[in-house]
């Protein structure tokens, strides 16, 4: 499953936060439940225990009724690009070794007030640059795949990307 | 929403101090924040040994207790540091004046000093980032300012039709402004339309010239009562009006998670803003806006209410940003992106400036200044006059 050679393009991957490696998540509490879930390839979402209202990033409290009853929506893994940008140099290693590089928003199709941070890529194991940024465009669907990678410790987290979607 | 008249002209601004501006300055930034404040205070004419209220920015590194123990403070009985980096230099100075105006103390001083130019990257960090929102956007290359900036740039293209044309208009009119400004790190370098298109990507859709200088520098500004502020060595400049802005939902830097993310922290602020002033945008000026990146500008336009939503593209054509020609002169000591970034407290002087009618770019008449604070962070605006 983990394929860090391809997500790098050669570049270790897995050594956690660090200047070596790409950035790892470093997860808290609070979201310790959507990482769970994608590593079982899955999308949840924190909703209110309550009122049912969605919230992303995940927090303690519900900012419509207060509630601190957390629950998790599986989600459809659609969405839609809202924006993008293509870092270049100066950036961290291996980033700059990668740039230009997409970085996209997305917005989820069933809920579009809800977004995500992520890349574009070609397919789930392909790296980071494999699309051309040029043929981008504000609107395209998409669709969150998981991708499991590795700290140096040997911990691992599934992080989303995205491919395009076709019909 | 009841204006907050007790403010309301109620401090001025007396002193003001800079550094030189530069790529590298020898002295550590204590050193810096302590000289800059002691000339501040000798501009106004007041001994440090009377500041009584001090203010500045969480990112600032020299703390009160050394400003206190190298400029021989007596009794320091306020003190504030304001959080969200570029978003806490008007508050510094609306926070200290909020001091002296409910009589926490009666001489109160704001600075910042900072040697961004040689000093680190704040993003080039890998640890402390990277909890909330880090982990949701920093793993997958969104690793610097400009990078979330940018983002909300190509929606906002996409939604009004800006264009790069209307992003070098931004920077083109304040890099005038420095090119008329001794003090600026551009003075010397003129910048055609040619030279803003050709030059190298940062993160599409910003170039270079669409970001602030990397700059060592410090500056303050001395803050007392409107009745202290008649007696002293400078025409006092009224701080009229201050507000400082979070509006819902709101993430810092990369707020892409609420309704709509294109209404930043501006909105917030200049709503309060305007509720406590006397007078509206209409009656502005010239304006010292934050520009850590050409694109908040257009946003803070909209924000602060100078055009309506969508239409700072078109506000910005004409030269109607720079000194000499347009309506609303922007920037004109040359800004963040021209003089110097030392967080945007060159603004707040500039306005004083302004006010003052000293600026290398004075608006003829010019009673009016609006000085804001960064946009896409908690932020924060003032309105002076004279």
């Amino acid at each position: 499953m983990s394929n860090a050679a391809a997500f790098s393009g050669g570049y270790a991957v897995n050594r956690g936060p660090s200047v070596e490696g790409f950035l790892m998540p470093a997860t808290d509490e609070e979201a310790a439940p959507f990482w769970q879930a994608t590593k079982e390839g899955r999308l949840v979402i924190q909703a209110c225990g309550n009122c049912g209202r969605l919230r992303h990033p995940p927090r303690p409290m519900c900012p419509s009724c207060h509630s601190t009853e957390r629950t998790w929506k599986d989600m459809g893994r659609n969405g839609t690009v809202w924006s993008y940008v293509v870092p270049h140099p100066p950036l961290l290693e291996p980033y700059s070794s990668l740039a230009p590089y997409n970085v996209i928003v997305v917005e989820l199709d069933e809920e579009p007030r809800i977004r995500f941070v992520g890349n574009l890529v070609e397919n789930v194991d392909a790296p980071l640059d494999s699309l051309d940024p040029s043929t981008i465009r504000i609107g395209e669907p998409v669709e969150m795949v998981f991708r499991t990678l590795e700290r140096a410790d040997g911990s691992t987290e599934a992080l989303p990307f995205w491919v395009r979607r076709r019909n | 929403m009841s204006p907050a008249v007790g403010l309301r002209d109620a401090t001025a601004i007396v002193g003001i101090a800079q550094t030189p501006f530069a790529k590298h300055l020898e002295p550590p930034e204590a050193e810096l924040a302590c000289q800059v404040i002691v000339d501040a205070c000798a501009d106004a004419g007041i001994d440090p040994s009377e500041i009584g209220a001090l203010s500045s920015y969480t990112m600032e590194a020299t703390e009160e207790v050394d400003i206190v123990r190298n400029l021989g403070c007596k009794e320091v009985t306020f003190f504030s540091q304001i959080g969200y980096g570029g978003g806490a230099g008007c508050a510094a100075v609306g926070q200290a004046a909020l001091a002296v105006a409910s009589g926490q103390a009666e001489v109160a001083v704001a600075w910042r000093s900072r040697k961004r130019g040689s000093g680190p990257r704040p993003w080039t960090s890998t640890s402390v980032q990277l909890r909330v929102p880090g982990q949701w956007t920093r793993p997958f290359g969104l690793l610097r300012p400009v990078d979330e900036i940018a983002m909300l740039t190509r929606r906002y293209m996409h939604e009004y039709g800006a264009t790069r044309d209307h992003l070098a208009n931004v920077a083109m009119a304040v890099r005038t402004h420095a090119n008329r400004n001794p003090a600026a790190m551009m003075y010397s370098k003129p910048m055609t339309r040619d030279d803003y298109m050709t030059s190298r990507w940062i993160s599409e859709p910003l170039c270079l010239f669409d970001n602030c200088l990397e700059t060592d520098g410090a500056l303050a500004c001395v803050i007392v009562s409107s009745e202290r502020a008649k007696d002293l060595a400078q025409p006092p400049v009224y701080l009229h009006a201050f507000a400082q802005g979070l509006p819902a939902e709101h993430q810092t830097m990369v707020n892409y998670f609420n309704d709509d993310p294109l209404t930043g922290p501006a909105w917030a602020c200049a709503r309060r803003l305007w509720a406590n002033a006397a007078f509206g945008p209409e009656d502005v000026d010239v304006a010292q806006i934050y520009d850590a990146f050409s694109p908040l500008i257009l946003l803070s336009l909209e924000g602060y209410g100078f055009c309506k939503r969508g239409d700072a593209p078109g506000f910005t054509e004409d030269g109607n940003l720079e000194w000499g020609k347009g309506t609303l002169p922007v920037n004109t000591s040359g800004g963040g992106m021209s003089e110097a970034y030392v967080h945007g407290f060159n603004l707040i002087n500039e306005g004083v400036k302004q006010m003052r009618g000293t600026s290398t770019s004075q608006v003829e008449g010019a009673e009016t200044c609006l000085v804001t604070s960064g946009e896409g962070v908690p932020t924060s605006a003032l309105l002076l006059r004279r």
